[in-house]
C-alpha cells in the first residue's frame, strides 16, 4: 500500500545513518525507509501507560517530529507501568519528564509540546500539524474527540486501549478504513460499564499495546506489511493470546459515512453524559467544610489527607497545592481514581465548585469528603503568601 | 446445539468470574438470551431496557459483527465461537482500587 508521506527532502548525516543501521540493511526499511520516518510527525496524545512505550519506540526509530500532549504531573503510582518517569520524576510535568527521556535516547527527534487537555476548541489545530495520530488516552470522551478529530482532519487514528489484563489495538480513521465510532457509536452511560470496580492494570499491558501502536504507526509510515486497518486486535496477557476480529465501515456513521451529521467537534462530554451538576434538590444537607489553617496543620503533622483539586487544567499552571487534579465536569467519570476510604479535602478557587463536589461525592459514598472553606485563594491569603491569587 | 460464548473481562464478575460460558442455541439471539439466564446480573449490561442489544457492545460471530450479518437471527454451528466485545477506555488509577482487586 502507498506510504503515507511523500518521499521528503530529508537527509540523514553520516551519525543518524550509523545510528540506523540497523534499519537500513532491511529491505523492508532502506534509507528512503528511514528518511520517511525522519520526514514523518506523529502525535502522541497521552505520555502515560500507552503513550511510555508508544513514544519511546517511534523516538528510537528515528520519527522526526512528535508531538506529545499531556497535561497531568507524575503520581507515584505511575511508575508501576508508565517506564517513561522515574521515581525522581514524581510531581513534575509528565511533559518534562517525557522529553528529557525521548531527547536522551534520541537527539535528533524535534519534539513538540502541548501542556494541554485536548479539547474540542484546540484539537483540529494541533492535529493540523501532524501526519499520525496515536491515541494513548483513558477516558471514552477524549477517544470520541479524537476519532472525530482524526476523521476531520484525514488524519489516521492509531488505536490502542487496555482493561486490567486484556487490550484492543486498531487503527481508525483511514479514508477507505472504518472508524471508532463504525465499531462504538456510542460510549457507555457512566457507571454501568464496571471498568473500575475490580481496580488495576497488570503493569506489563500498556507496554505490549503501546509497542503493537508503535509498530502500526511506522508501518503506516513505511508503507509496508499488513496494516491494522478494518482489523481489531484483542489481547489477552493472561492467556497471552492474540485474536482478531473485522471491523468493517459503517456506511451509515455520523462521522465517516457517505451521509455524515457530525461535521465539526462537538462537547464529548456531554456526549458521554458526563454533567457533573446534582439537581439544587440534592444539595440540601450542609456541606462540610475545613478551614485552611485546620488543613495545613493536619498536613504538616503529615495525617493521611488526600488534596482534591476540581479546577480546571489552566488555573492548576497558575498555582496550585499540589492537590491530585479532576475538573469538576470530569468527576462523574474519573470518581474511580479516589478511595472512599481516605479522608479527601476538596478545593477549587474559593470554595464553590468545591462544595459541588464535595456535594456530589457525599452522594455516592464519599463520606470523609470535605470542603476547603474560602479555596486556594483563602490558603494564599492566609498560609502561603508566596502563592500567586489570579 | 452447544456453543461457547467467551466473556470479556469487564463483564467477568457478571458471569461468575468466569471467562467461557457453553449455551444451546440455534441463533446468536438464543445464545445470547440462554446466557442472560444463566447470568441474570448480565442483562442490563448487555441489554436496555427494550431488550435491545446496548450500542456499546459488540457481539461478533467468529470474527465478523452480527450487525453484518443477520443480527440475532444469525445461525450458529456447533464449532462457532461468540464473542462479546464492550468499548473500554483505559486502565484503573488508584493503588487502594490495585489492591482490592488483587487476592
Amino acid at each position: 500500500m502507498a506510504s503515507l508521506t511523500e518521499t521528503s527532502p530529508a537527509t540523514l548525516s553520516n551519525e543518524e545513518i550509523l545510528r540506523y543501521s540497523r534499519h537500513l540493511i532491511m529491505p523492508e526499511v532502506t534509507m528512503e525507509g528511514q528518511k520517511k520516518l525522519k520526514a514523518a510527525r506523529v502525535l502522541c496524545v497521552g505520555t502515560g501507560g500507552l503513550g511510555s512505550p508508544l513514544a519511546l519506540y517511534l523516538a528510537a526509530a528515528g520519527v522526526g517530529t512528535l508531538g506529545l500532549v499531556d497535561f497531568d504531573v507524575v503520581d507515584y503510582t505511575n511508575l508501576q507501568r508508565q517506564v517513561l518517569h522515574y521515581t525522581s520524576d514524581v510531581g513534575r510535568l509528565k511533559l518534562d519528564s517525557a522529553i528529557d527521556k525521548l531527547t536522551a535516547i534520541n537527539p535528533f527527534v524535534e519534539i513538540k509540546r502541548f501542556d494541554t487537555y485536548l479539547n474540542s476548541q484546540n484539537a483540529l489545530e494541533i492535529f493540523s500539524g501532524f501526519d499520525i495520530i496515536a491515541d494513548g488516552t483513558d477516558n471514552f470522551a477524549t477517544r470520541y474527540l479524537v476519532n472525530d478529530a482524526c476523521v476531520l482532519s484525514g488524519k489516521p487514528n492509531v488505536y490502542a486501549s487496555i482493561f486490567r489484563f486484556e487490550g484492543q489495538a486498531s487503527i481508525f480513521a483511514t479514508e477507505a478504513g472504518p472508524c471508532y465510532r463504525c465499531l462504538y457509536p456510542e460510549p457507555p452511560p457512566p457507571g454501568l460499564v464496571p471498568s473500575c470496580a475490580e481496580g488495576g492494570v497488570l503493569g506489563v499491558l500498556p507496554g505490549l499495546l503501546g509497542v503493537i501502536q508503535a509498530t502500526e504507526v511506522i508501518k503506516l509510515i513505511l508503507g509496508v506489511g499488513e496494516p491494522l486497518i478494518g482489523r481489531l486486535v484483542l489481547v489477552d496477557a493472561l492467556a497471552m493470546r492474540f485474536r482478531e476480529l473485522r471491523v468493517r465501515k459503517n456506511p451509515e456513521c455520523p462521522v465517516c459515512g457517505a451521509n455524515p451529521t457530525v461535521k465539526e467537534l462537538i462537547d464529548y462530554n456531554q456526549f458521554c453524559g458526563i454533567r457533573g451538576e446534582e439537581s439544587e434538590a440534592s444539595t440540601s444537607a450542609k456541606i462540610p467544610e475545613i478551614q485552611p489553617e485546620e488543613l495545613k496543620r493536619r498536613l504538616d503533622a503529615k495525617e493521611d489527607i488526600f488534596v482534591l483539586d476540581v479546577r480546571e487544567p489552566h488555573e492548576y499552571q497558575i498555582v496550585n497545592i499540589h492537590g491530585h487534579l479532576i475538573p469538576l465536569g470530569d468527576l462523574p467519570k474519573r470518581i474511580h481514581e479516589l478511595d472512599s476510604s481516605r479522608e479527601i479535602v476538596v478545593h477549587c478557587k474559593s470554595g464553590a465548585r468545591s462544595a459541588k463536589a464535595v456535594d456530589f461525592l457525599r452522594q455516592s459514598g464519599f463520606k470523609r469528603a470535605t470542603n476547603l472553606t474560602g479555596g486556594i485563594l483563602a490558603w494564599a491569603d492566609r498560609i502561603d503568601t508566596s502563592l500567586p491569587k489570579y | 446445539m452447544s456453543i461457547k460464548i467467551l466473556i470479556p473481562t469487564p463483564l467477568r464478575p457478571y458471569a461468575g468470574k468466569q471467562s467461557i460460558i457453553e449455551v444451546t442455541a440455534h441463533t446468536v439471539g438464543e445464545a445470547l438470551a440462554d446466557l442472560v439466564a444463566q447470568h441474570p446480573d448480565l442483562r442490563k449490561h448487555l441489554f436496555s431496557e427494550d431488550g435491545k442489544l446496548r450500542s456499546f457492545v459488540n457481539v461478533y460471530l467468529n470474527d465478523e459483527d452480527i450487525r453484518y450479518l443477520s443480527k440475532d437471527a444469525t445461525p450458529v454451528k456447533e464449532t462457532d465461537i461468540v464473542s462479546i466485545v464492550p468499548s473500554v477506555a483505559g486502565g484503573i488509577q488508584t493503588v487502594a482500587q490495585a489492591q482490592k482487586g488483587f487476592q
